[in-house]
């Protein structure tokens, strides 16, 4: 019999992650960019306002976490309210598009050339809109940004179902609702997960430039404004460190999510047939 | 009542392509029943007639008494395509349930039929594996699973084993066999292999191409039950030569295995 059987079922732990040997050439590459990162500044003198020493970063980060973490908490609050937004929306209106095909002829060649626009540029309108001290100015930026990924992907997802998958549920005179549910929403959920990944990237950027264009003094991105204007440049960096932990911590924990719900998919598949 | 009647059924698709012309066939219930003919006959085309998965231009097709599209609402039949058509974020087991959620069967009831049903296709043990953890053989033993777990009285099989290699494909008509023998079902069967049309089937309807007619109808009346055995008994051979002569005369060149032709309707 001309079987291919994989191993049974696998724990969720190695269902979920690599294992901590895969990670090895990982670290080595940040270790290496850290060391190089900080023996080329002072091998060349380089002068901290242009590029600090990552010790330099370390020790302001370290010193300043309290208020690091309640401005980065601020400005994440901003971007989750955002993603939600724009994330949810997205899906929505991928949803609608995939069941009425006459609302998305109508209305798609808009979304596409609106997509084109370089959102960020609302920014300033935005603080006008809803006003600058309002978190929900910086909401409304981050959801734009992230809807329209979410928007395309999921709905390429919902779409590009293979015609017998509908014929077989033709055939069980399966109704359309039972065909979304089933079939449909299923098939889009990898998709879906790669638009939300992207969006998580999208919302922290919204936020953090929203900020830039005015906002309150306990925002991250207020104060990174704020320690550049004023030269604090190592300062400054130990805020974008705190704006990069918090955008991976945000995208990891999608991924996460997404290799729990599509273990089922080739692109996650990879990591633990063998 | 006929499993299956098909009166004076006409396909003809835009551009003016005729892929059938008055067919009529009646299927008893209980017979397995094989449609074959060089590709572009339409032998597919006709199964999903009778699926009421696309409707005919003229004529009308009956299924258990039924108009088929009662018949399809109704669950009288299951399918089964060349591609298992399966689900890849759904076990095996959830894949074989599929039908029967879509039925508001209970989940004890589900559970059970899904035992059965594995029992059945000899896949018992793999209801935990996904699709892509199998074969390309025991994926479509899943597909005749669920396309027979609401134990429907119909079973319609386009090329089920057409993508399989010869070997896996004998061995699954033979359990094909039992497993209709053992449901009492009735079967509907394209194919393009002669000797797996005379092997299953208790009826050949030959077909001929452009426009697909019924070309003949041959009753094969080898014994049951049939075994790897009845493939070397000289009757089987008689029977293959048969079918192939029939071809050959309803004009489709031995061998011949071209791309559906699209043809000019001429009436």
């Amino acid at each position: 019999m001309s079987t291919i059987v994989q191993p049974a079922p696998r724990s969720v732990g190695r269902r979920v992650g690599r294992t901590a040997l895969d990670w090895i050439p990982a670290l080595a590459v940040f270790v290496l960019g850290i060391a190089a990162w900080q023996g080329l500044v002072a091998a060349f003198h380089v002068q901290e306002f242009l590029l600090p020493k990552p010790t330099s970063i370390a020790h302001a980060f370290w010193d300043q976490k309290s208020a690091l973490w309640s401005q980065g908490i601020y400005t994440f609050k901003e971007a989750l309210g955002g993603y939600v937004l724009g994330c949810g929306l997205g899906i929505l209106v991928a949803l609608l598009f995939a069941a009425w095909r006459t609302l998305s002829s109508a209305f798609m060649p808009y979304a596409v050339a609106a997509n084109a626009i370089p959102i960020i540029a609302f920014a300033p309108i935005m603080n006008n809109w809803f006003g600058l001290l309002n978190p929900f100015s910086k909401m409304a930026i981050a959801a734009v940004l992230c809807f329209f990924p979410v928007m395309i992907n999921t709905l390429r997802g919902l779409t590009s179902v293979h015609p017998s998958s509908i014929e077989l549920m033709r055939s069980y005179a399966a109704g359309r609702v039972s065909l979304f549910r089933r079939v449909r929403i299923p098939n889009a959920l990898p998709q879906m997960f790669t638009g939300l990944k992207i969006a998580t990237v999208l919302s922290m950027i919204g936020a953090i430039v929203g900020e830039y264009f005015g906002g309150p003094t306990e925002a991250l991105g207020v104060k990174i404004l704020n320690d550049s204007s004023y030269g604090n440049f190592t300062d400054a960096w130990a805020g974008i460190v705190m704006a990069s932990l918090l955008g991976i911590v945000f995208y990891a924990v999608v991924a996460l999510a997404e290799r729990l719900t599509t273990s089922w998919h080739p692109s996650s598949r990879a990591f633990h047939t063998e | 009542m006929n499993a299956v009647s098909i009166k004076g059924v006409s396909k003809q698709f835009k551009a003016g392509v005729t892929a059938l012309q008055g067919i009529d066939l009646d299927v008893e219930p209980g017979e397995f029943v094989s449609l074959i003919g060089p590709s572009g006959c339409g032998k597919s085309t006709l199964l999903r007639i009778i699926g009421d998965l696309t409707k005919p231009t003229a004529g009308t097709v009956e299924v258990n008494g039924k108009p088929a599209e009662r018949a399809r609402r109704d669950h009288e039949y299951g399918i089964v395509f060349q591609d298992a058509v399966l689900y890849d974020w759904r076990t095996v087991a959830k894949n074989i349930s599929l039908p029967l959620e879509l039925l508001h069967w209970s989940r004890s009831k589900r559970n059970a039929r899904i035992r059965d049903m594995l029992e059945l296709v000899e896949l018992s043990g793999f209801e935990n594996h996904h699709p892509w953890q199998l074969s390309g053989g025991m994926q479509q033993r899943v597909s005749i699973a669920r396309a027979l777990s609401f134990s429907p009285s119909l079973l319609l099989m386009d090329e089920p084993f057409g993508a399989l290699d010869e070997m896996t494909r004998e061995r699954l008509n033979a359990e094909l066999l039992g497993i209709w023998q053992e449901t009492g079902s009735t079967v509907v069967f394209v194919t393009h292999s002669i000797p797996e049309a005379v092997f299953l089937s208790t009826r050949v309807v030959v077909m001929s191409a452009r426009p697909g007619r019924v070309a003949g109808l041959i009753e094969v009346d080898l014994p049951q039950p049939r075994t790897s055995a009845t493939r070397e008994e000289p009757h089987f051979f008689e029977l293959v030569t048969q079918v192939r002569e029939q071809l050959a005369a309803a004009g489709a060149p031995l061998g011949e295995t071209q791309e559906p032709a699209l043809v000019e309707d001429q009436a």
